[in-house]
């Protein structure tokens, strides 16, 4: 066998070596999370851990519910506030700007997208978090929910519009032009034809936006608060809900892992391994609507 | 007679003010679309604009070329951070680069071979995509905790930029297989046959003909995962240790810029710098977003011409 074939046996062996690296960093990855939490799901016994608000590392407490439901309302309010948006941006984009003004709001878009999440928390921190403490509740310390839902909503507004954008243009135009050829507006287009034909596309979207607003860490530790409570409203009406502080499963382990030790580190990876399964959970069931669309644009 | 042409007068007459109707909903709508449009722009030129114009203020020659000197003001500039995040960005890509772009080789080019026809092999394939797939949408703090964990703890590298990258470069591998495999695949299969019966080997057809080929897409995964790198605080804050020293080997910790952003604005509460520090982190997205615009621009013309 001449030098070149031996060369090109080898480097096939060492190209499919770096195709199966990311299946190998991907079982690291659980692996060493779980193990590293092991400790505290044995010592402390899962309903301890996932069943109890109280989290005082001092006194070996390690309650994660009160971070659950924190990163769970967050993204609540980020959806809440970001869906519209993106959505109106994506059908803005796909049907309705000419290619001059798409050609702006594009990589604007694009640039939402790549500005780091430290320069939003800071955003966050110094327009943001002064203008709701504005709003006079007692206790509103203007750091809680509704200055990180805003920040969250406008992080994941990228994700969502881009996705949903894919989904409006792979609508066949023969749907569209059916729709107008019955009289429909273009509007009534939009709404009755185009948007229900890529729905699962625009779904899979936000369902990506919720994977990605669960998994947002340094913006969220520097607008909402911190303080392990499960949020509440702050007086009688229920919308000072977004008032209150809080506290993501995401900023639990960041703002406290580097002096961890002992069973309160095991819980962190605990809490990794509880975040680790919510959006693999979120994430999956977004593939699994996108492969079903391409599954029926192929049947098409 | 009379009935029946009123009747339809009177048809006539609905249509025309259904018609209206519908107009004047679908104008309504349309002005709320181009708003969100606006709305989107305008968020961005907000946030960009009140940091460069405020960070502006702060940044001077002497902040871009002094070192941090840590107190409760934040004293000194970012010289070291900024020495920092550019040795940081070369280290990870140096580690995912080569990564990336085997691994997408490999999936694009051999993975459709006669030869892989064992069912193993075929599964094994299929579990490396999926797990590609994962990897993109595994939150960054968590590729943290992993780099804790393995690079930090156990391998015993400790707060050090060696962990940090190898951590990183998990992060940005992905990126890297995603946009190389849509490089490949723009490469025109004439071009693999044409090398190949010419009596090329198979690796000998990629490397001259189908890799150079491919460049500028590469090229945009690349300068893709230097954006992500520069931006990243998650991982770095619980690998990198946080000294503001300028590390002397790979083995020392130390701070990039975004991580400097956040102890300044945490810790310091040293607001003014932490602007600077943010504006020169924007300026820096906004050069690479211009760079990958250019480069795939190149890119496309360069299908073109082939076609």
């Amino acid at each position: 066998m001449s030098a070149r074939m031996i060369a090109d046996k080898t480097v096939k062996y060492i190209l499919f070596a770096s195709a199966i690296i990311s299946i190998i960093i991907v079982l690291a990855i659980g692996f060493f999370i779980f193990r590293e939490s092991i400790e505290a799901w044995t010592e402390l016994g899962v309903g301890e851990i996932l069943f109890r608000t109280v989290w005082r590392p001092g006194q070996d407490q390690f309650g994660i519910l009160a971070m659950i439901v924190g990163s769970v309302s967050v993204t609540f309010g980020a959806i809440l506030l970001g869906v519209p948006l993106a959505l109106g941006c994506a059908i803005f984009l796909a049907e309705i700007a000419p290619s001059a003004v798409q050609s702006v709001v594009r990589p604007a878009v694009q640039l939402l997208a790549g500005i780091p999440s430290v320069v939003y928390g800071l955003f966050g921190m110094v327009i943001l978090v002064p203008l709701v403490r504005r709003i006079n509740v007692p206790g509103n310390s203007g750091y809680g929910l509704l200055a990180a839902s805003i920040v969250l909503a406008v992080m994941i507004l990228p994700t969502i519009a881009s996705v949903a954008e894919d989904a409006i243009r792979a609508v066949p135009e023969n749907y569209r032009h059916g729709s107008l050829a019955l009289g429909a507006t273009k509007w009534q287009t939009i709404t009755k034809v185009v948007l229900p034909a890529g729905k699962s596309g625009i779904i899979a979207g936000v369902i990506l936006g919720v994977g990605r607003a669960l998994g947002e860490t340094m913006a969220m530790i520097m607008v909402i608060g911190n303080s392990v409570i499960v949020p509440k409203p702050l007086s009688g009406n229920p919308l000072t809900f977004f008032l209150s502080q809080a506290r993501t499963l995401t900023g639990n382990i960041a703002v406290e892992i580097n002096y961890a030790t002992g069973v309160h580190e095991s819980a962190l990876f605990a809490t990794g391994v509880v975040l680790f399964g919510l959006i693999m959970i979120v994430n999956a069931s977004a593939r699994s609507i996108i492969r079903g669309q391409k599954f029926i644009e192929k049947a098409n | 007679m009379e009935n029946r042409t009123s009747e339809i007068a009177l048809i006539h007459k609905a249509q025309a003010q259904n018609l209206k109707k519908e107009k004047t909903r679908q104008d309504f709508w349309v002005a709320v679309m181009w708003l969100f449009g606006l709305i989107t722009v305008s968020i961005l030129v907000l946030v960009v604009g009140y940091i460069l114009l405020e960070g502006v203020k702060a940044i001077n020659w002497e902040f871009l070329t002094t070192s941090p000197k840590g107190g409760l003001s934040g004293e000194g500039g970012i010289s070291t951070t900024i020495g920092t995040t550019f040795y940081l960005v070369s280290l990870t890509l140096l580690v995912a680069t080569p990564l990336g772009v085997g691994a997408a080789i490999f999936l694009i080019e051999y993975a459709g071979e006669q030869s892989l026809s064992s069912k193993f092999l075929r599964s094994l394939i299929g579990v490396a995509n999926f797990a590609v797939e994962t990897l993109a949408g595994i939150p960054s703090i968590i590729f943290g905790l992993f780099g804790y964990a393995l690079f930090v703890s156990t391998l015993k590298l400790g707060f050090s930029l060696l962990s940090a990258a190898l951590a990183g470069a998990c992060l940005v591998l992905p990126t890297i297989i995603r946009t190389t495999e849509e490089a490949l695949l723009t490469v025109p299969d004439d071009y693999r046959r044409g090398s190949l019966a010419l009596g090329a080997t198979k690796w000998q057809t990629l490397y001259k003909v189908v890799l150079p080929a491919s460049t500028p897409g590469i090229i945009t995964g690349i300068i893709l995962s230097v954006g992500r790198v520069i931006s990243e605080t998650a991982i770095f804050y619980v690998t990198l240790g946080g000294s503001y020293r300028m590390p002397t080997s790979v083995l020392d910790g130390g701070r990039t810029l975004a991580l400097h952003l956040y102890y300044l604005a945490m810790d310091t509460r040293a607001f003014d710098k932490a602007m600077g520090t943010g504006a020169v982190l924007v300026v820096m997205i906004i050069l690479i977003n211009l760079l990958i615009d250019l480069v795939s621009r190149k890119l496309t013309t360069g299908v073109r011409k082939v076609r």
